[in-house]
């Protein structure tokens, strides 16, 4: 059993000449295998900044993170990003120059784990099996649908057999439609390959659609504010959506992100002036 | 060749017609200007009977193609590196970057009598001009774009495991090509412009020389024809980097 996340009191300061800004401040939950957790918060409340912490793109200012008891990031040590935890950002970031195959077997070459033609049978399998992505294996990145794009990213993910995988909005600029075919997609990619994922959103009704528990981040600086079991079944389906605990659950949660969402209105407002 | 071929449907031809339709009447009519500009009919006749069979011709267009293609060639040989070094290491960013900020803006013809000066042939010193143009533009193309490639791209590459060597030569590479070839296109051109002036200027020889002659014999056959011949030795040129681009580029279209 893998992907046992902990956020211990993490905290970060950005410093740019002086004008220091907290980012986050004591953040702490904890994520447990195999669990699909969602966390909303306004625009620029440090969501991104967490999971560039948990990806070891960022260094943190306090605090810790584990991953399955491992130290991934503290105060002071340099930030290191590996295969265990994929992240799929919200514009996507598939090597445009590679193929879609090439793009998926990137990881397992670079890391020496697969030979290349174990490697291309992997992705060939994980793209069929990925509501046949295997028919676009030659095309280029630029010739797939963004949503095609980001089941292909997931995919990407899903070959390093990540302990954790790491939702930056992906389906932020999508239409209604793309997204609630994501949803499915991605609610199914969980049920299939039993991953841990931490999804970031600013959009409450994505968050309990798909996750196991919600955490509602405050307004800069980031801190938890609200954390919510869904005790909806599984396999989630749209029905859900008009169900009574759904609405209970949104309204326990609503309240928190509207409050938040209002303070960082009327900081924007200030900043503004 | 597809969009050579597009641009030449019947509304092109058009216009091309009565370009040289109206070129022939204000050539025969003399109109204000016109005295000592030949008409259509006598430039063609001219290129049929002197320059066609003209060794010497098709040398001019010999000539000028092989500095294009030096300083064109030399400038994409240094400029791509220095402009991949500048975007890469902060501290040769700091040092250089201004240096070149100083001497972009000095036109390439602005180098036309120091070149004569330094370099032994005037051969060196046209390449070197024409050398100059499209350096400075290749530069600041690769530069631009190894600062502009997407954080994200570094950030994937790195927690999928490839080394910093990789990063460079898989991902950074890569990343450049696109401003590469923008670079190209933009740096053809200004080394025809170049090459022309410098020839007109420094050089007993090539398609700018060979203009430059008509208008001191008071050739205006000549004059034409030269400047016809450039237009096409550009469009060729043009054709043969946009070739370069698309093999450089599979994932564009």
């Amino acid at each position: 059993m893998s992907g046992v996340l902990s956020i211990r009191g993490v905290s970060k300061t950005y410093d740019p000449e002086g004008a220091s800004v907290e980012a986050l401040r004591d953040c702490s939950f904890d994520v447990r295998a195999e669990e699909f957790v969602a966390i909303v918060g306004p625009s620029g409340c440090g969501k991104s900044t967490l999971l560039n912490a948990i990806a070891g793109f960022d260094t943190v200012s306090a605090g810790e993170v584990h991953l399955d008891g491992r130290l991934l990031a503290a105060k002071g040590r340099a930030p290191r990003p590996g295969p265990d935890r994929v992240v799929v950002f919200q514009h996507g970031a598939l090597f445009p120059w590679k193929t879609v195959l090439e793009n998926v077997i990137y990881g397992p070459l670079r890391q020496r784990r697969l030979s290349r033609a174990d490697a291309e049978a992997k992705g060939l399998e994980l793209l069929r099996a990925s509501g046949g992505l295997d028919s676009v294996a030659a095309s280029y990145p630029a010739q797939l649908s963004s949503g095609m794009q980001r089941r292909v990213e997931i995919v990407r993910a899903l070959m390093n057999d990540p302990a954790v995988l790491l939702l930056d909005e992906p389906f932020r600029a999508m239409d209604g439609f793309s997204k609630s075919t994501m949803h499915q997609h991605v609610l199914e990619m969980h049920r299939r390959y039993r991953k841990t994922i931490v999804f970031i959103t600013h959009d409450l009704d994505e968050a309990i659609y798909l996750a196991d528990t919600v955490v509602v981040m405050t307004t800069r600086p980031g801190t938890v504010k609200q954390i919510t079991r869904v005790n909806l079944a599984r396999p989630r389906v749209p029905e859900m959506l008009y169900s009574h605990e759904y609405a209970e659950l949104k309204r326990s949660a609503a309240e928190s992100v509207h409050e938040e969402a209002l303070r960082a209105f009327e900081r924007g407002e200030k900043e503004q002036a | 060749m597809k969009r050579l071929f597009r641009r030449l449907d019947w509304r092109g031809a058009v216009s091309i017609a009565a370009f040289v339709i109206l070129w022939t009447l204000l050539a025969r009519l003399k109109a204000p200007g016109f005295a000592e500009i030949p008409d259509p009919a006598a430039v063609g006749r001219a290129f049929w009977q002197k320059y066609l069979p003209s060794a010497a011709y098709w040398n001019s267009w010999v000539v000028s193609f092989e500095r294009v293609t030096y300083g064109f060639l030399l400038a994409q040989l240094f400029g791509i590196p220095l402009g991949l070094l500048l975007g890469t290491r902060k501290l040769f960013n700091e040092v250089v970057f201004p240096l070149v900020e100083l001497l972009r803006p000095i036109p390439p013809l602005a180098w036309v009598p120091l070149s004569i000066l330094f370099w032994p042939t005037s051969e060196l010193s046209i390449v070197f001009i024409t050398f100059i143009g499209p350096f400075f533009i290749i530069v600041i193309n690769v530069h631009d774009a190894v600062r502009g490639i997407r954080k994200e791209h570094l950030w994937l590459a790195r927690s999928l495991g490839a080394s910093r060597e990789t990063i460079f030569r898989r991902i950074i590479l890569p990343s450049v090509i696109p401003a590469i070839a923008v670079g190209m296109t933009l740096g053809i051109a200004v080394a025809w412009n170049v090459v022309i002036a410098a020839e007109m200027i420094a050089s007993d020889a090539g398609l700018g020389r060979l203009t430059w002659e008509g208008y001191v014999s008071h050739t205006g056959t000549t004059v034409i024809i030269g400047m016809i011949s450039i237009g096409l030795a550009g469009y060729l040129s043009t054709l043969i980097v946009a070739w370069a681009e698309r093999r450089m580029m599979p994932w564009q279209r």
